[in-house]
């Protein structure tokens, strides 16, 4: 099939922010995971709801509320703006949604998968000398590494789905923060459905292949 | 080859502060349903003029919060005035820019390849028109304002029983493309879109629900002058024709 050039921007532009977003909540995704998964500390399960809320808050609520955070009129906002960082309407927006958006999806993929392994493996290694961080990396991660995986697939496929909250924050700008969400939309509001339709099966088939994969990494590491 | 070079970075330099001083690119907010028509009359307004002009269209109500947070747009364009009227009594908008640019008609339509006589409301109450694609009539906006209308005309007791509620305009048009009701009742702009259907009865303006979409440069802009050179732009001749092919009625 022959793609417009449109077609190709929007699609790399979501990848690539998409990809971005992935990578950018992965190491702060597992610590906060292997927190929940290892530690008890007071309030853990307050935090643990509230890093939870964005997957069932409508994401249109999520963005106007990053909408406050990070526009012109407030504190956070005006502070960046005079250092010539601009969030709002621009690919740092989409990037911004993209992460929040994700980042529970990441964190309960993974918390799952440090509490399936097994506390004896860290423990023999402790009373054998090595340090946590050696531990951390030796032992539960390698352990782990099918659910991180797999959390940041489900992560990424979340994020190139995102509408509400990028729409709010980053704008819909055709060549400058529209993604393929973003592009569906405006093409149903104009009553192109062939586009629409062009769009949606790109999506469908990239969410599918990465779902997918998690699922398989998931099951397969069960098996371990 | 290194004079030469220095003059490259010279002329590189003047290059780029030139384009600076002259050259802006504007950012206009405007709702969803102007992306065809705005999309045309930009391309024709970037051949002629050194600015370009980017838009970013979404639904009325969130483009106006945008701004209301200080999203750095230099024009906006609603499709509705209370969404305009917010900002407005908010400071947002540049005062004396806020215009009443476009209105949209009510219309009347039916297949593309229908043979049914229709070319009044009241041959809506012909026993051949069995069923009327409208939208919602107890909420969308399209939906109360044909029955206010119908209702005006002493109609909607009888067209009632056939109307078929449907979800909103895009839906009411697809249900009368697919050829599943007799006729329905649109906006003349998104009949304008769809080659399966005609208009057979446009309602008249004075008669109809009062659709309009103002246009205003924000206060925050940082680049206004480019931003009242679009908007005027907008509003020539060139422009109003384009706006009338996609169906818009253009206000004087």
């Amino acid at each position: 099939m022959i793609f417009s050039f449109e077609t190709w921007q929007i699609t790399l532009f979501s990848i690539a922010v998409g990809l971005a977003a992935t990578l950018l909540i992965l190491p702060c995704g597992i610590a906060m995971a292997w927190l929940f998964a290892r530690k008890e500390w007071p309030f853990k399960s307050v935090v643990e709801t509230l890093v939870l809320l964005p997957l069932v808050m409508p994401p249109v609520s999520t963005g106007l509320i990053l909408l406050k955070i990070f526009g012109r009129r407030s504190p956070l906002g005006q502070w960046l703006y005079e250092r010539g960082i601009e969030i709002v309407f621009n690919w740092k927006g989409v990037l911004i949604a993209m992460a929040v958006m994700s980042f529970p999806l990441l964190v309960r993929s993974v918390r799952t998968s440090f509490a399936e392994v097994n506390p004896r493996l860290e423990q023999i290694a402790a009373t054998l000398g090595a340090s946590a961080l050696r531990i951390f990396f030796v032992i539960t991660i390698p352990l782990a590494y099918k659910g991180i995986v797999a959390g940041a697939l489900l992560a990424f496929s979340r994020a190139l789905g995102e509408f509400g909250a990028t729409i709010l924050l980053a704008g819909n700008i055709p060549g400058k923060t529209q993604t393929l969400s973003l592009a569906i939309y405006n093409f149903v509001q104009l009553g192109k459905d062939p586009e629409a339709y062009t769009l949606l099966a790109i999506t469908v088939a990239l969410a599918f292949i990465f779902v997918w994969c998690s699922e398989w990494l998931v099951r397969t590491g069960k098996k371990m | 080859m290194r004079k030469s070079l220095s003059v490259a970075t010279i002329f590189v330099v003047l290059a780029c502060t030139e384009t600076h001083v002259w050259a802006e690119e504007i950012l206009a907010s405007a709702a969803a349903s102007l992306t065809d028509v705005l999309n045309e009359i930009s391309k024709d307004y970037q051949s002629k003029s050194k600015n370009t002009v980017k838009f970013n269209y979404g639904p009325s109500s969130g483009l106006a919060r945008q701004i209301d947070e200080g999203a750095p747009a230099d024009i906006f364009f609603s499709a509705d005035l209370p969404q305009m009227d917010n900002l407005d009594k908010k400071g947002r908008l540049e005062p004396g820019t806020r215009k009443n640019l476009l209105s949209n008609q009510l219309v009347i339509i039916v297949p593309a390849d229908s043979k049914l006589a229709i070319s009044s409301p009241k041959d809506l109450l012909k026993a051949d028109v069995k069923r009327i694609a409208l939208a919602e009539p107890s909420s969308v906006p399209v939906g109360v304002y044909t029955s206010k209308y119908l209702t005006d005309e002493g109609l909607w007791d009888q067209v009632k029983p056939k109307v078929v509620p449907v979800q909103d305009v895009r839906a009411t048009l697809a249900s009368v493309e697919s050829g599943n009701v007799e006729a329905g009742f649109v906006y003349k702009t998104d009949a304008a879109v769809s080659r399966k259907v005609k208009i057979v009865y446009e309602v008249p303006i004075d008669k109809g629900p009062k659709i309009t979409y103002p246009l205003a440069i924000v206060k925050d802009s940082k680049r206004k002058d480019a931003a009242r050179d679009f908007v005027s732009y907008v509003q020539s001749p060139a422009a109003k024709d384009a706006f009338k092919k996609y169906g818009f009625v253009v206000l004087d």
